[in-house]
């Protein structure tokens, strides 16, 4: 079955200056109760978001105006906690294509790459340039290229190249899922169990 | 070269290896519950798949289940129709489901253990970042997403490359009053709640082979809270002898068949790891959190430290954390107040767990600011409870035994925390509303949490210690 196809986007970025941002974060757990995959953007971030009486909460950035695009900048260890593969498709459905940021928590980098959401690993220098860059005009312009693995600042042409899995690479450039590559090999499957 | 205990039963269950792409690993026991599952059944029904494996799959309902009065309806519509979705998948597919009201219901973390479905050797997977807790008898099991939960029930097996490899070693005698939950958070907040990310981690050392298996598996559980893929402790005696008799171990022949398998379960002498940590028993305090995740623990005794003390970059985080906690610079932690005590959670609810508040609440009674849940992590554990006379001692201490599920620890069924108050809790994360909307934790252990019930305010137990021996 395939996922969505990512190869290269240029886009504003919305930067959210934390670190440690754990999934409870990302998707609270008392909004977990859906059966379905959609409509968990609403939810994103939702108690940085909103207020009690479910009003926005005017210093958080997802609520200023000035700020939005395709690519998530966050501060270090993004994604940590809970596995729940909600937080991907929250970030997924609010319209992000890309999450940035120096350090990612192995389930969520997992559950973002399954979902056509591409972690981008960047070091704390290249980080701080991108908060620096998009905190001093939230209209810079960043480009993220899958199939040669670079992320650039289009306006000064500041890049880093970044690491990716190459078989996930494939998958996400083509739109293979896992299920594919492992039915593909289930008479190897069958073997190990007879074998055990 | 020797081989780690991690490399050996993952070699053990590799059916493919290709260079460019990660492993396929075959997975002997999938564990599902209510909330990670739908949309993974969904996914089979759009492809038309089977379950590939029925019999390898165990299901429970945990997450959403009420902890009160659970032989009636579950009050909240959504909780109540994910739990159903859960019964009719496992229906539709052939899975076996330890639902409500099934005598082994419980949290996914108990219930494999105690059934003797957690075994060394295995693998073991289930859409939850604690499923690293079964590593406590040296198996391999990591936490999955949806996606992955997909993909094992199509195939019974996992894509995965495999984790670099760390040995946490303890050594030396525990204080009195500090348990295998102290050890846990000690070291989470020694190398942050990052500091085992990319790592399988193994524990080793005296101290940690002279906890029980209810102890490792504390430990094991919270690998998670410091990144680390899986936990790990290779089985001994103590392994053995807990899962002997059980409803699901091997028996006859195959049970000693499988214990001359298991004694083979180890990291070589000469076994190389990427990163090998050692602490000191001695140098554990009873261990509480003060901030946000649960790297931000400190000593009970200790103050919560000054923002100057924290590194620049990190200060605007940290600052956050202090202003969520209520909390200011250089406070101590002893003494504040709290509103709600939370004993239970897929970390510390098994009935040692129980054995040990008891014994300490005997004769004793909570302070009136305090509310406290004790809630045991299944069916098991509770009528275990109950036939000890346990649910006696607690209900006359004002700590009610309520029933098996993950309750206040995720604030997702109806035990939440209220916003703005303080719970000294067993479970394993202090994130920012996790317990509840705007609800404030203090991580600790056990004895930790029973002591502040009875006073009111965060306790050093060992201060409670000291006296009964006096007495």
């Amino acid at each position: 079955m395939s996922t969505k196809i990512f190869k290269h986007i240029q886009s504003t970025v919305v930067p959210v200056n934390i670190e440690n941002i754990d999934t409870d974060q990302i998707i609270p757990a008392r909004f977990l109760k859906a059966t379905t995959r959609d409509g968990f953007g609403n939810n994103l971030f939702r108690d940085w978001r909103f207020d009690e009486d479910d009003n926005p909460k005017r210093d958080f950035i997802l609520n200023n105006p000035l700020y939005s695009g395709k690519i998530l900048l966050a501060a270090k260890n993004f994604g940590c906690g809970s596995s729940r593969e909600h937080a991907a498709w929250a970030i997924a459905d609010y319209g992000f294509d890309a999450v940035v940021s120096s350090f990612f928590a192995d389930i969520f980098k997992g559950n973002a790459l399954n979902n056509g959401l591409l972690p981008v690993q960047v070091s704390d220098e290249f980080l701080a340039k991108l908060f620096a860059a998009v905190e001093a005009d939230p209209n810079t312009q960043v480009e993220i290229d899958l199939v040669d693995q670079f992320i650039k600042i289009s306006a000064t042409g500041e890049m880093e190249e970044f690491e990716v899995n190459p078989y996930k690479k494939a998958c996400m450039t083509n739109g293979y899922d896992d299920i594919d590559y492992i039915l593909s090999n289930t008479a190897l499957v069958e073997e190990f169990e007879q074998g055990r | 070269m020797g081989q780690t205990l991690f490399d050996k039963i993952w070699d053990a269950h590799v059916v493919s290896s290709k260079e460019g792409f990660p492993d396929i690993l075959y997975i002997d026991t999938h564990f599902i519950h209510e909330v990670t599952s739908p949309q993974a059944f969904d996914g089979l029904r759009k492809r038309g798949l089977p379950v590939f494996r029925p019999k390898q799959t165990v299901a429970t309902a945990d997450h959403n289940v009420p902890t009160w009065d659970q032989h009636l309806p579950i009050k909240e519509e959504l909780s109540r129709y994910q739990v159903d979705m859960l019964t009719k998948n496992c229906a539709e597919f052939g899975i076996e489901l330890y639902g409500l009201g099934h005598p082994f219901q419980g949290i996914v973390h108990v219930i494999g253990p105690e059934l003797g479905v957690t075994r060394p050797g295995c693998t073991y997977v289930c859409g939850d970042s604690h499923t690293s807790t079964h590593g406590a008898f040296g198996a391999i099991a990591f936490g999955i997403g949806t996606s992955q939960v997909e993909q094992v029930l199509a195939t019974q097996c996992l894509l995965q490359s495999r984790p670099k490899r760390m040995k946490i070693e303890v050594n030396g005698q525990l204080q009195k009053g500090v348990g295998a939950k102290d050890i846990i958070l000690y070291i989470i907040s020694k190398i942050s709640a990052a500091g085992g990310t990319g790592y399988a981690v193994e524990y080793a050392g005296d101290t940690i082979r002279s906890l029980s298996m209810e102890g490792r598996m504390t430990i094991c559980n919270m690998s998670i809270e410091m990144g680390a893929r899986c936990g790990l402790i290779a089985p001994d005696e103590t392994t053995i002898n807990y899962v002997r008799g059980r409803e699901f171990a091997p028996k006859g022949e195959e049970w000693d068949k499988a214990v001359d398998y298991w004694k083979t379960l180890y990291s070589d002498e000469d076994a190389e790891f990427d990163s090998v940590l050692s602490f000191n028993a001695e140098d554990i305090e009873p261990m509480i959190t003060y901030g946000t995740n649960p790297g931000m623990g400190i000593g009970v005794t200790q103050n919560v430290p000054a923002t100057a003390d924290v590194e620049k970059a990190e200060q605007p985080s940290y600052t956050k954390a202090l202003n969520y906690m209520g909390l200011h610079d250089a406070q101590p932690i002893l003494g504040k107040p709290v509103d709600y005590v939370f004993i239970g959670s897929c970390t510390n609810s098994r009935i040692e767990d129980l054995r040990q508040v008891a014994e300490f609440v005997k004769g004793k009674h909570k302070a009136d600011n305090v509310t406290v849940w004790v809630v045991p992590g299944s069916k098991q554990v509770q009528e275990q409870a109950i036939r000890e006379g346990l649910d006696k001692i607690f209900d006359a201490a004002g700590f009610p035994l309520r029933e098996p599920g993950c309750s206040a620890c995720l604030g997702m069924n109806e035990d939440k925390i209220p916003a703005g108050k303080y719970c000294v809790s067993t479970s394993n994360r202090n994130f920012e509303g996790r317990q509840g909307p705007n609800s404030r934790t203090f991580l600790a252990s056990p004895l930790t949490a029973a002591a502040s019930a009875i006073t009111g305010v965060v306790t050093d137990i060992r201060e409670f210690l000291k006296e009964e021996e006096l007495v």
